[in-house]
């Protein structure tokens, strides 16, 4: 299917879930209501016609305009074709559905969103830090990250 | 159409059933085992959490991040793009070849530039020796992994020779910034072709007898079959990727199925696990996998290095690098599977955004589900199986 194609098919099914999409980019991207990013992964991983199976890359961004997105690059390794979906909510409400539930290997990407942005995925079974301590305070990609000047107490050189 | 939505649970645990012959039961309880972040067999520092049951592992659990080096904040702060090659070097630094095609792949699809096609065929050349280099890290270990020493010395001699030849050809044996942005920092030296043509006819007679040594070893078939089976659906639907998901028996290599450079015009196939030993998707199957690809390796090389056409490398290097505001997702095959680069341009000089996606991070992802149900001692060989670099998966 070509990402128009997918687009008309959310849009006839989900209808004000998608907000916005982008076709004539080299990778296409469909923007969608991060409140219903499950129901909609779930109909693309299982409808035939779509058949989603792989989740390749989720990555968190910080759009230094206030808001923050997850990205969502998806392929389907039974009709080879791919789409980018994206979930952009407010840096005051940090909320996105996850879907570990569809992927299981959305589990590691969304922990590690949530680490570096603090997106918060509604839903995920299991929200820790991955990649950096579970003490530490604060979402280190952010644009608007400072660095600490102390660590437990202890002085950070930097 | 696979249903990939329930994993299957290996084994469940039930305190309290074991029962001895007298009808009385043995209170059996579920004990937490802590292994690493420094244990010899975790190839890093990698720490698993452990819950046992008796012998069985009932769940473990991974905690990563002991080698968090904030690759992707370094990336957003450099002053070009160009600087954050040597970083993705250090991803992985088993394969640092890799690791920089994947990014320069990226960043020229957002410039749109062509680069010559000498390039690309050094680019294979390269990639190719690295993924024997890594190959061969990834297996000697996994012989150590086992209890088998000597083939992984036997691995180590033939990964000089290859290093030597990078060695000949940038001056770096680990870390290399070889790959720039639409060209190489060095053409080949004039012996290098020799070199490597003399390596790829001496090699296969070294992966027979390393398959001698260790691979059909009755010992370690018999500590590696029916281990640590990682079926299809679960596989995919954890993304895995490279020999992981080969491995499984799933017939996907993005040399073939998402072509770049020139993979395309040259003749090869993907290896794919089958369960000789025992199941399909075992860690032995996954053992071979990478035996074989070494092989294919060594066979694009030949064919790559006899059809290198003349250029300059350097003709295609922008001499500002500064792509329109977009954004890209790339992935090649790396020896440990799917590295993509999410790079998104806000028209600047510097990257806005750069997301790693690692596949070793992927990979042990799917541990816990692998792991579920086997014993203790064959944990070790698991997480080998894995083959993780934790430079990728910490990042």
């Amino acid at each position: 299917m070509t990402a128009e194609e997918i687009l008309n098919t959310l849009k006839a099914r989900f209808g004000d879930a998608v907000v916005e999409s982008k076709l004539d980019v080299p990778q296409p991207w469909i923007s969608l209501n991060p409140a219903r990013m499950k129901e909609v992964a779930e109909v693309l991983h299982d409808d035939p016609s779509t058949q989603f199976d792989t989740l390749m890359c989720l990555s968190g961004i910080d759009y230094n305009n206030g808001k923050l997105g997850v990205v969502y690059h998806l392929f389907s390794m039974v009709h080879r074709h791919k789409i980018v979906l994206k979930a952009i909510c407010t840096k005051e409400e940090p909320h996105v559905q996850s879907v570990t539930s569809v992927w299981a290997t959305a589990n590691w990407h969304e922990r590690e969103a949530f680490d570096m942005y603090g997106i918060v995925f509604d839903e995920h079974p299991d929200l820790r830090r991955i990649l950096m301590p579970y003490d530490w305070e604060g979402h280190p990609l952010r644009k608007d990250y400072k660095v600490p000047e102390y660590y437990n107490g202890m002085k950070v050189p930097y | 159409m696979i249903e990939t939505k329930t994993l299957p649970t290996q084994y469940v645990s039930r305190p309290g059933a074991l029962s001895t012959s007298s009808g009385k039961t043995l209170r059996t309880d579920e004990m937490i085992i802590n292994m690493g972040p420094q244990h010899p067999s975790t190839h890093g520092v990698l720490r698993l959490e452990i819950v046992v049951d008796g012998e069985i592992i009932v769940d473990v659990i991974p905690h990563i991040g002991y080698l968090h080096r904030c690759f992707e904040k370094h990336a957003e702060h450099m002053t070009n793009y160009q600087q954050v090659i040597p970083y993705c070097d250090r991803l992985d630094y088993c394969a640092a070849i890799n690791e920089e095609h994947s990014y320069v792949l990226a960043v020229e699809r957002l410039l749109k530039i062509e680069v010559p096609e000498r390039v690309e065929y050094i680019r294979v050349i390269m990639a190719e020796l690295q993924r024997i280099a890594s190959h061969l890290i990834a297996v000697g270990t996994f012989g150590i992994d086992a209890g088998a020493f000597t083939p992984f010395l036997y691995a180590f001699h033939d990964r000089e020779l290859i290093l030597d030849l990078f060695e000949m050809t940038c001056g770096a044996r680990l870390l290399y910034n070889y790959f720039w942005i639409g060209g190489l920092s060095h053409d080949i030296p004039p012996q290098f072709i020799e070199k490597t043509k003399a390596f790829c006819k001496y090699f296969p007679a070294r992966i027979k007898e390393f398959n001698d040594l260790l691979t059909y070893n009755e010992i370690f078939v018999k500590r590696t079959a029916n281990v640590g089976v990682l079926p299809k659906d679960v596989a995919l639907n954890y993304a895995c990727s490279g020999p992981m998901l080969r491995g499984s028996g799933v017939n996907w290599d993005l040399r073939r199925d998402d072509p770049y450079s020139v993979y395309h015009k040259l003749e090869w196939e993907p290896q794919l696990g089958k369960g000789e030993m025992g199941t399909v998707g075992d860690v032995w199957d996954r053992h071979i996998v990478r035996m074989r690809e070494m092989e294919v390796s060594v066979r694009i090389i030949e064919q790559a290095l006899s059809a290198l056409p003349e250029g300059n490398v350097q003709a295609a290097i922008p001499k500002r690098i500064r792509p329109d505001a977009g954004e890209i997702y790339a992935r090649t095959e790396t020896p440990r599977g799917e590295l993509g680069f999410y790079v998104v341009s806000d028209g600047s000089g510097t990257p806005f955004r750069v997301k790693g996606r690692a596949p070793a991070f992927v990979n042990l992802s799917a541990l816990p589900a692998i792991s579920r149900g086997a014993m203790i001692a064959d944990l070790v060989l698991i997480a080998g199986s894995v083959d993780i670099v934790l430079g990728q998966v910490d990042r």
